[in-house]
């Protein structure tokens, strides 16, 4: 095996993991503060995806269609907070799937409305297209390393504003005990539409970042929903570095299982097992990983330590 | 007494007076089903689009019988759609039963048509059950079986002399037949086969495995919005230029405003194009694009035939809906125009048509989106290979 096709493939992996990243962390904290389970976090992602295509395709400017399309989709959040979620904290997590499963409806076919269902096109400005030489051998997208750069940067900034500022106490407060932090005066629900929004913000990034690459059409969202839920179980519910790590591990995984399980598995079995075995268990391996953390560790890998 | 026989007769006389018309003026009843919601939505609006656009040519009857058309939405889930078709058939009592996008919603639904006794004429999906021993009197098709377009690609390949090629689809059903379909006639080196998680987004991973293998050509079969993307990020990657790509149903009329020039150059078979010049055919391209200000797919051109051929089994029969035998024979004639020109029907009802390699080019106007044109034909009256397994005889 080559050493060049290896570190190509841990970029892409690690490319994946913050992908994965960006959507898992509004869905681990919005679940660990709010104890919502909002299933709708996949439609922010579209929502993200279609307001930066369209304020691309209107201004011309990708900065600013990207500014606007944050801002639009961290509108939309806090939007739905106020409408729908607002009254669902206090219900069981049945009713909140039920509702969240309705919004992705809701959210799926107003998206048709407006933008129909063809697929749109979308693209990136020139200057983010091309290649980079890393080193003699390896090129790689400079769109994808700037996918990378810009999630190890959500990274740093969200582990900075949780763990070292007023507004993370608070956050943090608000997920080990929130009856506790309503009682010392601090206005909870505001707490929780601003952390709503943000997620919803990250959710829009993840979309805006993916739309280039991915096809942006109604019901994107439930695509990609089902990998991010894998990996906040695997991280542990409700923590950040849970989330960095479970989103990293799993794009790992997934990538290099794609990647090498057939050749690995054909160097043991016959080639004609490989061949039926490889792709199979590639898929299933994000799932397999799962199974075996909610087995020896059912909080996740790094539980958050509020509850 | 008095007033229970009055009423008696008065309904004896509305009976009388309601049935008597209804048999004079008979109507043609035609179920259509295909998915017009989610994200495969797009390919059912495009098809009920070609549907109105057949009757539109047909002056809104069928055979010269009116017509009422039922729409179903099959929802891509084969119970689905086997409770719409049961619908139509027992509450709309319909006499033809037609579209179908999906193989796994046709094998549900059309052995439910044709054991009611009613026709079922496919306008997409080609399972190799119905042209095999599933195949049925009653039912025929105006697309192909499934095996064929790769057949052609596989053809086109071996005949270009290509070695070393890399091939991928997803890990389903169809992406395995599809493989089976391409080998059937491509009998150079593979380098490596690649399955991939159906619904995958992402092709990063595959893309790097790709290049290391450094492979003389590329094949796929990726339909949908996994088409899109594998695209984008191909044409992203820079592997474009690198690696020539073949594929079937991964670009179409319907995707291409979605990828523009990641898809140029792309190489694709089928038995229909839209600059195929004969007379339906420019007449049904020209009008849909006056319409909807966009070029129908091949999904679309396959639902138009699918009316066609009604019409002409309606017309051979002369409106006599009752007798079967007569327009299980009209229709093998397929004596009606056909946006693909000519063709004839193999024993299990499915087409012996002509295959082009088609490839996607910069649109005439400037801005405008890329589109398909025909190379060269790559089979002439192609039949498929199921036919032997098939006991029909006529």
């Amino acid at each position: 095996m080559n050493y060049i096709l290896i570190a190509e493939q841990t970029l892409n992996g690690l490319q994946l993991g913050v992908m994965l990243f960006l959507l898992a962390a509004g869905l681990t904290l919005v679940f660990g503060i709010m104890n919502l389970v909002n299933l709708a976090h996949g439609a922010l992602y579209m929502v993200g995806a279609y307001l930066t295509t369209w304020f691309y395709q209107a201004t011309g400017s990708y900065l600013l269609a990207v500014v606007l399309g944050l801002a639009g989709t961290l509108a939309v959040g806090i939007v739905t907070e106020l409408v729908a979620l607002r009254t669902l904290y206090e219900r069981d997590h049945l009713d909140q799937v039920l509702a969240t499963f309705g919004l992705i409806l809701i959210f799926n076919e107003l998206i048709a409305i407006v933008w129909g269902r063809a697929a749109l096109y979308s693209t990136i400005p020139d200057y983010l297209s091309g290649h980079v030489q890393l080193t003699d051998s390896l090129r790689y997208p400079l769109y994808r390393l700037v996918i990378i750069g810009v999630g190890l940067a959500v990274a740093v900034l969200l582990w900075f504003t949780v763990s070292r500022t007023r507004i993370g106490m608070l956050i943090r407060a608000g997920a080990s005990n929130r009856a506790m932090v309503a009682a010392l005066g601090v206005n909870i629900r505001l707490l929780y539409t601003i952390v709503f929004g943000v997620g919803a913000a990250l959710a829009g990034l993840a979309g805006l970042l993916s739309g280039p690459i991915y096809a942006v059409q109604p019901g994107m969202g439930e695509l990609i929903l089902i990998q991010v839920f894998v990996v906040i179980v695997i991280g542990g519910i409700g923590s950040i570095r849970g989330a960095f790590a479970g989103a990293l591990i799993v794009g790992m995984v997934d990538t290099m299982g794609r990647a090498f399980l057939k050749p690995t598995l054909a160097t043991v079995l016959s080639p004609t097992a490989a061949e039926t075995a490889g792709p199979a268990l590639a898929s299933m391996l994000i799932y397999l990983l799962m199974a075996a953390v909610l087995a020896f560790r059912p909080e996740g890998l790094f539980p958050s330590r509020g509850s | 007494m008095k007033k229970q026989t009055c009423t008696l007769l008065a309904g004896l006389i509305a009976t009388a007076f309601l049935s008597a018309p209804a048999s004079a003026q008979q109507k043609v009843k035609i179920g259509f089903i295909t998915t017009l919601s989610g994200p495969q939505g797009v390919i059912g609006n495009d098809m009920r689009n070609s549907v109105e656009m057949a009757l539109d040519h047909l002056g809104r009857k069928i055979g010269g019988l009116d017509v009422e058309i039922i729409y179903g939405d099959d929802q891509v889930k084969p119970d689905v759609g086997k409770q719409v078709a049961e619908e139509m058939l027992k509450k709309h009592q319909v006499h033809f039963v037609s579209g179908i996008i999906w193989s796994n919603v046709m094998l549900a639904v059309a052995p439910t048509v044709t054991g009611a006794g009613t026709f079922m004429i496919g306008t997409n999906a080609g399972p190799n059950q119905l042209a095999g021993d599933q195949c049925n009197e009653l039912f025929f098709s105006t697309s192909w079986q499934n095996d064929q377009t790769p057949e052609a690609m596989g053809k086109y390949m071996q005949d270009a002399g290509l070695q070393d090629v890399y091939v991928m689809a997803p890990n389903y059903a169809a992406g395995k037949d599809m493989v089976t379909g391409f080998k059937r006639y491509f009998k150079g080196r593979i380098v490596d086969e690649v399955y991939t998680r159906l619904g995958q987004t992402d092709y990063q991973a595959e893309l790097s495995q790709l290049r290391s293998k450094n492979p003389k050509a590329v094949f796929v079969f990726l339909p949908g919005g996994m088409g899109i993307q594998f695209l984008k990020q191909y044409s992203e990657a820079g592997l474009r230029g690198q690696f020539p790509l073949y594929s079937v149903y991964t670009v179409d009329e319907l995707s291409i405003p979605a990828v523009k020039h990641a898809a140029l150059g792309q190489l694709e078979t089928r038995y229909w194009s839209q600059d195929l010049k004969n007379e339906a055919n420019v007449k049904f391209v020209g009008d849909y694009k006056k319409k909807h200000g966009r070029p129908p797919s091949f999904y679309g051109a396959q639902s138009y035939d699918g009316m066609m051929l009604i019409d002409s089994a309606v017309r051979a029969v002369k409106g006599n809906l009752s007798d079967k035998k007569g327009m299980t024979a009209a229709m093998r004639k397929a004596d009606f125009k056909s946006t693909r020109g000519k063709f004839t029907y193999n024993n299990n009802h499915f087409p012996i048509q002509n295959f082009y390699l088609l490839k996607t080019v910069a649109g005439a106007a400037p801005g405008s989106d890329p589109v398909m044109e025909i190379q060269k034909a790559v089979f002439t009256n192609h039949k498929d290979s199921y036919g032997k397994d098939c006991k029909m005889k006529w």
